[in-house]
Order: structure tokens, then C-alpha cells, then sequence
């Protein structure tokens, strides 16, 4: 099934949760919707099942316009964040929700629900399981079964809202194999939310970044990290570091800056802001520049300096501690930062424009929890 | 530090983190043992002072047999009635927004808070031959004081709020996410509450109604007014316990009083039970 969402808005109250999202979904395909809370991911995703209703705006699956449909009609697989499975029924309850609550006409027998179920049972590994209440079930093993509810209606589109978010790591990314595979033998169409940039990357075939209502961007893992197409990308993404440049022919220049590294940009002379992550920054002792290091903190592998200038306050890197040049940051050293990646925007002047907006900050390490 | 120190092998003795426990639990102790378990002692013993024989044959008297089958019968209408429209009015304020909803939600206190006796006046008042009901029934060919109706009315009024009470909380902590989960598998808002929001509720809702028909078994106060009280006619046991006090035959109200504990008894029994039934899949694997 392919989806095609366009013009979507959506308004809670006095805020915008959507404002005007366009997106497509090819037959088959495998779609992370990534982004911080409050980006409308959700929202969107429950559009999508039919859970919520949008101001304005269309979706249509292949050809089909879902939004004369209700949500027992589209035949849709979602799977909730918190499972949601029903506590008085058994796994194989559970399981056979869907198909025994279809009305009589088109109910399948019996034994075909029971040969179904069994069959499910085997795919997700859960045979054992079969006969005990949620209840009694683990994280990991209620995620399955929560899947399985979904894939026994045999779903046009598969919908997961954070469905590996309340899991602890290794489990995690067991599950994250396991529903790849899933994804592989059942060949349904199938979006997934989340916050969690690992958990997109390695298991989407495409990424769509939210921000504030809107899609930042659309693209492949590579594509999103080293290009960011905002600056609310390029910080969701860890470039924290935000320094003022000033481009001339598309080189750009900073105070106690080395950016040589960096690609030529076809970008107005004048202003811009350079977003690198601490990582793509390498202090390099020089008695000239006007970087100083402020405090230095080590958590092992990698030292976290802070550095700052008289002008433009305070900047973070990443350096890792065994480096050879590592002994001579010390603090009080004057550094030049010698910026290995990054990516320049032109400063936004308009007062309250999308980039202007404050984004929270989001790193690997706050992700992965 | 001192633990170091010592080494003569005595065991450990946790602290409890909560303070207070010996007291409190003391206290609770002392207050049920003279509130609850002496008085039903009491009883049971003035019961069977007078011997088996006696008890049954007060018990079994037409007029008692008369007043036990009244009380129950009413309260049987009262609480099957309670079961549905208390479901309906815990529904009612949980799943719906609308203006006096709090108004309503507090009116559902009053049968709680106004005295039983109140509650019988004016329902009397209402439903008598001159009151503001009494002559439209009356038209229709109902007859409500002086029946069994009006036992099973009075008794309806004080004990509602107990199914509404013990269903609500439970329907207001119910994850909405498992209806969406029911909608989006194809299911149909009838099935939705049959299969799935029902049964979550099933648990509170048997013990809404087994105390409503508890309460209904006792009640007195609101029934008095409105029965009449002709003995083998709209006498409930009570009111008989209480007519045999008031002629000094202590034994003869406390027998009656014992059956109506008893029911009591086999009631809370019962309900636990279904309870226990009805909610096995929550402590199953704990």
C-alpha cells in the first residue's frame, strides 16, 4: 500500500501540531518518523490509524481517500507504545482479537482463527506463551505479542508508536533485528515513531525528521548527518555547537577558527552560523588564538572540554583522551579550533522564523538511556 | 562503624522503614475488636442462648419466614435496578464532558449523606396517594406505598451510590489506549464495551453491587416510612428485629438479626469469590 499525505494540519487547542505535512510512502517500504517530543510524530501517526482526525489536508492509500474511513475500516496494524494489550485475555486471546471481532459475514471459522493464531505463535516465537495473561509476560515478550495482535488482521499498513521506548538496550536491539526481520517476511508497509536517532538510522529504509509540526527532512542516515537541511536538524542531530562565521565566495571564516576542512558553499556573502558537533572539533594549542579552555572532564574514553572566547562566549569538544596532542589541553591553554565537519546556514533574520526557535537538545547519549 | 566492632554473631534485625507499625496496627486492632468483632459475638451468643430449637422455630415462623422473603425479593429488585443504572451513571460522568457534570457527579453523594429516615419521608411524600407521583401511577395502575415496590424504591435510593462509587475509579483508570486498540483491529463500539471494557470493570462492578445489596438487606430507616409495615405484607426483618426488642424478647430479634448476618456473611463471601474470579489474570504470575 502506498501513502500519500499531503497538506496535513492539525491544532490542539491554541497550538499547532501539525502544520502542513507532506509525505510519501512507497509499497513495502519501512519509514522512521523521528524527532523530539512535542514534534507531532505521533499525531501524525494516529491520523494515519484513524485515532485522530486532522483540521485539513488528505490522505490517501493507494488512491483511496482514508479520511471518509473509519478506523475499523482501514485494516490497519498499530502498535502502542504502552502494548496496550487486553489484560483479561491470554496471549492467544490476544492474538485472535482481531479476526473473532469481525462481524459474522466475513469471521473466519474456528479452526482457522485457532491454525492462524498457532501459526502466529510460531513466527513470533512465543508458542510457549500462549496461554498466560499479559500479565505474566516480560517487556520484550509483550512487544511480540502486541505485533502479532497487529499482523493477524493482516494489515494494509503497519503503524508503531516508540515501539521499542519503554525496553532496556539489549533487548532493544534484539527487537530492533527482530522486527527488521518481520518487516522482511511480511513485506507490509510500515511506519515507525521515534526519538531515538540509532533506532531510526539502523532500521528505516528512509527517516523523516519532525520539528515543531513540520518534516525537517527526508533521507537516508548518511544524507541526514552530514547534510542537516536546518539548523533544527543539524542540532537534533548533535551539532550542539552554534558559532558565528562570516562567508566570503563561499569559504567561510572565524574568530580563532580553522575551517579549511569544510566544503565551499554556495551561499550570500555576509553573516552565517556554523553547527558542528563537539566531536568535529580539535583544539589545537596556539599561543595566538583567542580560545581558551575552561574545564576539562574526562569520562574515560573521551575528554570534554569546554572552551571559550572574550567575544562569543562558550563552545564544547570532544577530544578523545589518549590523543597524543590530549596533554597539552590543559586548562587555561590558548587553542585554535581546527573545525573538522559542520555545516553553515545564513543567519535568519526574520524574528520568530523556524530556525530562530528554540530546539531541545538531543544527543546519542540522552537517547539511548 | 560500630558494626565492625561488634562480632558476637547475633543476627541482624532490619528496621522498618515505615515508622509506627506496632501502634498503628494496635490501634485498628483494638477499634475493630470493640466496634465489629464483640458486637457480632454479642449477637451470635444471645442467639444461641435460646438453643437450636427455639431459633429455629422463631425463625421459621410465617411471620419471620414473611419478613426474609420480603427483604430479599426488594432487595433483589434494588440492586439488579442499581446494577444497571449505576453502570450507567458511573458511564455517564467518566466517558462524557458536558455543563453540571460536577453537579451531578456530587447529587450522586446524596443518598450517602442524607439521613435514611429523610430519604423515606420524602420519598413517601412523592409517591403517596397526594404527593407528586402517587396519582400518575396511580392512573397507570401502579401502587407504590405500602408495597413491595416501595421497599425495593427506598432501598434503590440508598444504596446507588455504591455501584457508581467502586465502578468509576476503575473506568477512569482504564488505559484509553486499549479501546484504540480494539477500534483499530476492526471492532465495533458494541463489542469494544462488551469484550473489553467491560470485563476490566467486572471486578468493581460485582463488588458495587454485592455491597448494594448488603446495604439493601439492612437498610431500615428510609424503608419504615414507605412500607407501611403490615407484618406478612411489607414487613422487612429489621423493622421485625426491631419490634421484637421493643417487646423485650431480646432472643427473638437477635435470632433474626443472626439469619440477617448471616446473609450478610454468605453475601461478602460470595462477592469476594467473583471478584477473585473475575480479576485472576491481575495477581496470576506475581
Amino acid at each position: 500500500m502506498s501513502i500519500t499525505v499531503s497538506g496535513l494540519t492539525k491544532r490542539f487547542g491554541q497550538t499547532d501540531v501539525l502544520r502542513g505535512i507532506e509525505l510519501g510512502v512507497e509499497q513495502g517500504e519501512l519509514v522512521a518518523l523521528l524527532g523530539p517530543s512535542g514534534s507531532g510524530k505521533t499525531t501524525l501517526l494516529k491520523i494515519i490509524a484513524g485515532l485522530e482526525w486532522p483540521d485539513a489536508g488528505q490522505l490517501d492509500v493507494n488512491g483511496q481517500d482514508w479520511l471518509r474511513l473509519a478506523a475499523q475500516e482501514r485494516r490497519i496494524g498499530f502498535v502502542f507504545q504502552n502494548y496496550a494489550l487486553f489484560p483479561h485475555m491470554t496471549v492467544r486471546d490476544n492474538l485472535a482479537f482481531g479476526l473473532t471481532v469481525r462481524p459474522r459475514a466475513e469471521r473466519p471459522g474456528r479452526a482457522v482463527i485457532a491454525a492462524k493464531v498457532d501459526e502466529l505463535l510460531h513466527f513470533l516465537q512465543i508458542v510457549d506463551l500462549a496461554d498466560r495473561y499479559p500479565t505474566q509476560l516480560s517487556g520484550g515478550q509483550r512487544q511480540r505479542v502486541a505485533l502479532g495482535r497487529a499482523l493477524a488482521i493482516e494489515p494494509n499498513v503497519l503503524l508503531l508508536d516508540e515501539p521499542f521506548g519503554a525496553l532496556d538496550a539489549a533487548i532493544r536491539r534484539d527487537l530492533r533485528r527482530w522486527l527488521r526481520g518481520v518487516h522482511e517476511a511480511t513485506g507490509s508497509t510500515t511506519i515507525f515513531v521515534t526519538h531515538d536517532q540509532e533506532e531510526a538510522f539502523e532500521l528505516a529504509d528512509r527517516v523523516v525528521v519532525m520539528g515543531a509540526g513540520r518534516i525537517e527532512q527526508i533521507g537516508h542516515a548518511d544524507a541526514i548527518h552530514d547534510h542537516p537541511a536546518s539548523p533544527f536538524v543539524a542540532r537534533f542531530m548533535g551539532a550542539t555547537v552554534e558559532l558565528p562565521v562570516t562567508l566570503h565566495a563561499g569559504r567561510a571564516d572565524g574568530s580563532g577558527l580553522d575551517l579549511s576542512a569544510l566544503e565551499r558553499r554556495a551561499l550570500p556573502d555576509g553573516p552565517a552560523r556554523l553547527f558542528v558537533r563537539p566531536q568535529d572539533i580539535a583544539p589545537r594549542p596556539d599561543p595566538a588564538a583567542p580560545w581558551r579552555i575552561a574545564s576539562r572532564t574526562s569520562n574515560g574514553a573521551q575528554l570534554r572540554l569546554v572552551l571559550r572566547h572574550p567575544d562569543l562566549g562558550e563552545a564544547e569538544a570532544d577530544v578523545p583522551r589518549r590523543a597524543s596532542a590530549a596533554e597539552a589541553l590543559t586548562p587555561d591553554a590558548a587553542v585554535r579550533l581546527t573545525i573538522e565537519a559542520g555545516t553553515i546556514f545564513p543567519t535568519d533574520r526574520r524574528p520568530g522564523a523556524a530556525s530562530a526557535e528554540p530546539v531541545p537538545l538531543t544527543s546519542h547519549k540522552e537517547t539511548a538511556r | 562503624m560500630t558494626a565492625v566492632a561488634t562480632n558476637t554473631g547475633a543476627p541482624v534485625r532490619a528496621k522498618r522503614v515505615l515508622p509506627g507499625f506496632t501502634l498503628s496496627l494496635g490501634t485498628t486492632l483494638l477499634y475493630m475488636t470493640f466496634i465489629v468483632l464483640i458486637p457480632v459475638i454479642a449477637l451470635i451468643l444471645k442467639g444461641a442462648e435460646i438453643g437450636p430449637a427455639r431459633f429455629w422455630a422463631i425463625v421459621s415462623s410465617p411471620r419471620a419466614v414473611a419478613a426474609f422473603q420480603i427483604t430479599l425479593t426488594a432487595a433483589v429488585i434494588a440492586t439488579v435496578f442499581n446494577a444497571l443504572y449505576g453502570l450507567l451513571m458511573a458511564w455517564v460522568l467518566v466517558r462524557y464532558e458536558f455543563p453540571g457534570k460536577r453537579v451531578l457527579d456530587a447529587l450522586m453523594d446524596v443518598p450517602f449523606a442524607l439521613p435514611t429516615a429523610v430519604a423515606g419521608l420524602s420519598l413517601t411524600a412523592l409517591f403517596s396517594a397526594n404527593g407528586w407521583f402517587g396519582p400518575v401511577l396511580a392512573a397507570l395502575g401502579v401502587e407504590v406505598v405500602y408495597t413491595i415496590w416501595g421497599i425495593a424504591l427506598a432501598m434503590a435510593f440508598t444504596s446507588v451510590p455504591f455501584v457508581v462509587r467502586t465502578v468509576q475509579p476503575v473506568l477512569e483508570d482504564m488505559d484509553p489506549a486499549l479501546e484504540q486498540a480494539a477500534v483499530t483491529l476492526g471492532a465495533r463500539p458494541w463489542t469494544i464495551f462488551t469484550r473489553v471494557v467491560f470485563p476490566a470493570i467486572l471486578p468493581a462492578w460485582l463488588a458495587g453491587c454485592t455491597t448494594a445489596f448488603a446495604r439493601s438487606l439492612g437498610e431500615f430507616g428510609a424503608i419504615v416510612f414507605i412500607a407501611g409495615n403490615l407484618p406478612f405484607r411489607t414487613e422487612i426483618a429489621a423493622l421485625l428485629a426491631y419490634i421484637r426488642l421493643e417487646e423485650f424478647d431480646y432472643n427473638g430479634a437477635a435470632a433474626i438479626a443472626l439469619v440477617l448476618l448471616a446473609f450478610a456473611l454468605v453475601l461478602l463471601l460470595i462477592s469476594n469469590l467473583l471478584q477473585f474470579w473475575a480479576s485472576r489474570y491481575r495477581e496470576a504470575g506475581r
